[in-house]
């Protein structure tokens, strides 16, 4: 780790310029379960990527056809990097389609 | 105009991760979407508290909106003096008099009902531009859940400890939407994100209108209530489901229920989720009961009509 500044090094009133960078620390080593998202059962209702509370869920642009046929456009993922594993996402989800297994390391 | 569905709520995440919040925590949720019902063109004046402490660990900061560390007691002061300020600008023409920036000011329930409560009196009489944004925890959280003047009838915290003698906490949750609409302000709301389209119209309604308005928001806590984490939304969707928590609004006047409830269940079911309330016994889950019916009623009685039904018991 660097050194850290000096006061004369601060900007004034040790304001903070850099938006939303607290995206340099992350949270994933508080996790104890890990969700793991079922992308052939999920029904895209974007309910756990509402509640997820880091936020740890992305919504992509990525195409998917599920085994049963069904064509989506988008697909949720877990960003593994600061998923806490609080678990809300696979409580939440209305088919189940997140499993809460034990995370390995 | 379309109804807000959850498919409307905005992609773009204006609170980064990497905060610090507990696992599930409540008030997380409440500051995420906040911010996208609200967008970009705001500032944000925040009283120290939990959701203060941990998305500003110097040198980094997980919010992507201009934001401002206040004290505990006065958010709502400095949230008048940037409005003030913000004016003062375009009068002078050093800022374009067309660009549209909501000043916002946020604090937990002991920084808004308990120390800050005189900063905000004085915001709303003043009749300041500010969307003033209460989550509620019902309790100090961030120093180690000591009681507010919002924490609930016979709740464990730190400072009413339950055993024989005492009970938890022994007095009733202040009413601060009830003191807030004293003031005589053109809008007042009471939000629950697992209503999640009602939270957000609100929201943008209380942003809009020009004056101070009020938002009492509801924020599960994870440790200060003694729970799992992943329980979080059944909790707030509870805390609805057996009127303990009604979502209405007051919009110039005029008093609405947002989520109507025709059959209410039990407030034991809510009770019994929480270990701040494990040790109640029969008569005091009966009480609390009790004055829950009554809220209900008087709810009732503003709305003109029964929009919060009776218990149902299964
Ligand atoms: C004048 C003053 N007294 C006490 C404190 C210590 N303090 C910091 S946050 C806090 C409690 C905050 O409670 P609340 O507003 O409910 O927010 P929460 O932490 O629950 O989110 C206290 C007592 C302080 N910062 N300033
Ligand atoms: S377990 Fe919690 S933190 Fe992780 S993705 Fe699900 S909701 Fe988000
Ligand atoms: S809650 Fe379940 S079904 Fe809905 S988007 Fe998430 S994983 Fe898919
Ligand atoms: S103590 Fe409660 S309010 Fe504070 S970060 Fe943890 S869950 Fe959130
Ligand atoms: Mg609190």
């Amino acid at each position: 780790m660097s050194a850290l500044p000096g006061w004369r090094e601060l900007p004034r009133g040790a304001v903070i310029l850099e938006p939303g960078s607290s995206v340099r620390y992350k949270t994933a080593s508080w996790r104890v379960l890990k969700p793991v998202i079922d992308q052939d059962k999920c029904v895209r209702c974007r309910i756990c990527w509402t509640y997820c509370p880091e936020p740890a869920i992305v919504e992509l642009d990525q195409p998917y056809t599920s085994r049963s046929g069904k064509a989506y456009k988008v697909m949720y993922a877990i960003d593994y990097d600061y998923c806490k594993g609080c678990g809300i996402c696979a409580e939440e989800c209305p088919v189940k389609a997140i499993a809460m297994v034990e995370e390995v390391r | 105009m379309s109804a807000f569905t959850i498919a409307s709520i905005p992609r773009e995440e204006l609170l980064a991760p990497g905060h610090r919040m507990c696992q599930g925590c409540g008030a997380a949720i409440v500051m995420r979407h906040l911010l996208k019902a609200l967008g970009k063109d705001i500032i944000i004046a925040h009283a120290t508290g939990c959701v203060e402490v941990t998305t500003s660990l110097y040198p980094e900061t997980a919010w992507r909106v201009p934001w401002i560390h206040v004290a505990f007691e006065n958010a709502a002061a400095v949230a008048s003096g940037i409005e003030a300020a913000v004016k003062a600008l375009k009068r002078k023409g050093l800022m374009n008099p067309e660009k549209k920036v909501k000043v916002v000011a946020i604090g937990g329930d002991g920084g808004t009902v308990d120390i800050g409560l005189q900063a905000l009196s004085g915001m709303l009489e003043r009749g300041h531009n500010v969307l003033y944004v209460l989550y509620d925890n019902e309790a100090y959280m961030n120093t180690g859940i000591q009681r507010s003047g919002a924490t609930p009838l016979y709740a464990w915290t730190t400072t009413t400890p339950a055993g024989k003698v005492w009970r938890g906490e022994w007095r009733r949750k202040k009413d601060i939407v009830g003191i807030v609409r004293a003031h005589g302000i053109p809008y007042v709301a009471t939000v629950n994100f697992a209503y999640i389209s009602d939270f957000y119209v609100k929201l943008r309604k209380a942003s809009e209108i020009e004056g101070p308005t009020f938002i009492h928001a509801y924020a599960p806590c994870v440790p200060g209530w003694r729970y799992e984490p992943h329980l979080t939304v059944k909790i707030a969707k509870l805390a609805v489901q057996t009127g303990i928590w009604v979502n209405y609004e007051i919009d110039r006047g005029s008093f609405r229920v947002t989520t109507p409830v025709p059959k209410r269940l039990p407030v034991e079911e809510y009770l019994k989720t929480q270990g701040r309330f494990a040790h109640l016994m029969k008569e005091e889950v009966e009480l609390i009961q009790k004055l829950v019916d009554e809220d209900v009623d008087y709810i009732n009685k503003l709305a003109g009509s029964v929009v919060v039904g009776p218990v149902e018991r299964k």
